[in-house]
């Protein structure tokens, strides 16, 4: 039972977090675009508050698959790395800490646009 | 010759009449109530091409020929072609026609350019400045997501209000002789009330709906129940709330003769199509697949046909402008049909 | 028309359906959620084959990553999405498959200006954004000695 905490907990915090964002869709007039933008933004700035990390510590990946989570990595990664390179580290650690995911969905995007074509969802 | 009766409506002195009409669509279409009365039907949305603008440019070369071949008629006999589409520059009209090798008008009347065209067609020939005349007019489902929305394989969320674009064409063949007449005209104003939600385009099409049609019943002096149907494009089911609402709120009761293309072309629940159909390939199957060929069949004789555009460009929205609504009307009659 | 545009956006609002929420929240709840399980799942099984904290959470992203481009090629991740709705939106799946739903639709415009100009055409402003924000962070960091 202990063992499956740690899957409840990412379930309760994951679902809400894409609650809150099924609500901002529902009840207001902003764009999926945009919601994500806040998303990211809101991840940013929680982590620099210090914040997020708590939320991670608590429910894995329920906080960091959200895209806030990929907010307060680059929060993270701009932490790190200033505290080691300082002005240049401003620049670099963000794109640095976020680059897996990123270059991931590029690389992956291309391929699959090679195997797959479009289609009719209607 | 044609003379003004009004501020918009302009009667038809000589006879014009509807020869012949064809409609083409594809799977939902053919799972759609009006399935069986297409004249064409191709399951598949790519209808062999290698793009989407190429497949809608397939159904409207299809929808063309069957026309023609419905009217025995070639196209050599037609001396105008009048098409529009919902694609940027009109390819799909532009590339439909250029196998044809005829005189060229494209129109850009958003989901509106069927009744456009014919009005066009209807009064080329009046004048005679043709004898024959085509009007032609399709949409895509897959060509208009891409262009004015998501790719089709987007995970995007759709709101109660958006409608589903028909991949649907219809073609009308219009010359001096055919079972059904061209009485009137009536050409709309742009009308714009400030609907700025591109999932919302019934709202934004409704006010331009009841302006049109309140200038024709003034310029005519007529009312609905003069009427066997008022038959609008594709407000759907907003659109055509909004355009009952606004009719009743001066006096004017639409409810007994009104129906919509937007919401008879599928069925709403079981197909998920929100508020029901729109694009220009809608109320132009929905014509020339049901209501003109049940006009020919005696089904009805008198009817008010009204398309609707949403004159929505994605980057005037993003800009902050509200979405420019517009409709044209045609009064057709079948024989033994009054005026 | 009589009508101000004030007057008829009370008039639309009376006719527009409202979002069906009862059916909407549960399933954005229950997707995303689901989603976030099988992040928690991939990044216990990358830990237990001894890869650091961080190196698992990231090789989870790469996977997720890697799932939700196969399954938007397949067309499955759009079927989903249209019932899960922010769901399948606010996780990392959803930023996959935002780019990668667009590359598939614009190869027919040729792979420099259709696939790849047209990669980030939905989720250039997560990245462009994220980036800002981030930026600033570290400004703010070093401008007050922070770090």
């Amino acid at each position: 039972m202990q063992a499956l905490l740690p899957y409840l907990y990412a379930f309760l915090v994951g679902g809400a977090l894409c609650l809150i964002g099924q609500i901002l869709i529902d009840r207001t007039a902003l764009t999926p675009a945009r919601i994500l933008s806040g998303y990211v933004v809101a991840g940013v700035l929680l982590g620099a508050l210090g914040w997020y990390q708590p939320l991670i510590d608590f429910a894995g990946a329920g906080a960091t698959v959200p895209l806030t989570g990929f907010g307060s990595l680059l929060a993270r990664g701009v932490r790190e790395a200033v505290a080691e390179k300082g002005l240049l580290g401003v620049l670099t650690g963000g794109l640095t800490e976020g680059a897996a995911g990123i270059a991931a969905a590029i690389f992956f995007s291309v391929l699959a646009a090679l195997v797959f074509r479009s289609r009719d969802q209607s | 010759m044609a003379i003004r009766i009004g501020a918009g409506t302009i009667r038809l002195e000589k006879p014009v009449a509807i020869a012949a009409t064809a409609a083409v669509g594809s799977r939902m279409e053919k799972e759609g109530p009006l399935g069986a009365e297409f004249d064409r039907l191709v399951e598949d949305s790519s209808f062999g091409e290698k793009s989407w603008e190429k497949a809608e440019t397939k159904m409207q070369t299809l929808a063309i020929e069957l026309a023609l071949q419905k009217g025995n008629t070639t196209a050599e006999q037609v001396d105008v072609m009048l098409g529009g589409d919902l694609l940027n520059q009109c390819i799909a009209s532009a590339y439909a026609v250029r196998e044809q090798g005829r005189p060229f008008l494209g129109l850009y009347g958003a989901c509106s350019t069927m009744a456009e065209s014919l009005t066009l067609a209807s009064l080329l020939v009046e004048s005679g400045a043709a004898r024959k005349a085509l009007a032609v007019t399709s949409s895509h489902f897959c060509s208009s997501e891409r262009q004015f929305r998501f790719p089709l394989d987007y995970g995007g969320v759709r709101t109660p209000t958006a409608q589903h674009t028909a991949t649907a064409a219809g073609a009308a063949l219009v010359g001096m002789a055919g079972p059904i007449t061209v009485r009137e005209v009536c050409i709309g104003r742009v009308v714009d009330l400030g609907v700025t939600d591109m999932n919302n385009m019934g709202a934004a099409m409704a006010p331009a709906a009841w302006d049109t049609l309140r200038q024709y019943f003034t310029d005519t002096g007529t009312s609905p129940a003069d009427y066997d149907k008022i038959i609008t494009g594709d407000l759907a089911q907003v659109g055509s709330d909004l355009l009952v609402r606004l009719a009743a709120e001066e006096n004017c009761d639409l409810r007994p003769r009104y129906t919509d293309c937007g919401l008879m072309l599928y069925e709403r629940e079981k197909q998920q199509v929100d508020a029901g159909a729109s694009g220009c390939g809608c109320s132009a199957a929905v014509m020339c697949a049901h209501f003109l060929p049940a006009m020919q069949q005696g089904k009805y004789r008198n009817i008010l046909f009204m398309a609707t555009g949403a004159l929505m460009s994605p980057t005037a929205c993003q800009q902050g402008e509200s979405i420019p609504g517009i409709a044209h009307l045609l009064h057709l009659t079948a024989k033994g049909g009054t005026n | 028309m009589g009508k101000t545009p004030k007057e008829y956006n009370k008039m639309l609002r009376e006719s527009s359906p409202p979002s069906q929420s009862a059916k909407t929240l549960p399933m954005a709840f229950l997707v995303g959620g689901l989603i976030c399980v099988v992040g928690q799942a991939l990044t216990d099984w990358y830990g237990s084959l001894g890869l650091t904290k961080d190196e698992a959470g990231a090789w989870c992203s790469v996977t997720l990553v890697l799932l939700s481009v196969v399954t938007t090629g397949l067309g499955w991740y759009q079927k989903l999405a249209r019932k899960a709705g922010a769901g399948t939106l606010v996780p990392i799946t959803g930023f996959a498959n935002a780019m990668s739903s667009p590359a598939i639709e614009f190869k027919s415009e040729g792979f420099v200006l259709g696939l790849a100009a047209k990669l980030f055409v939905i989720a250039g402003p997560v990245v462009v954004y994220g980036t800002v924000a981030s930026i600033l962070y570290g400004l703010v960091l070093v401008i007050f000695g922070l770090a």
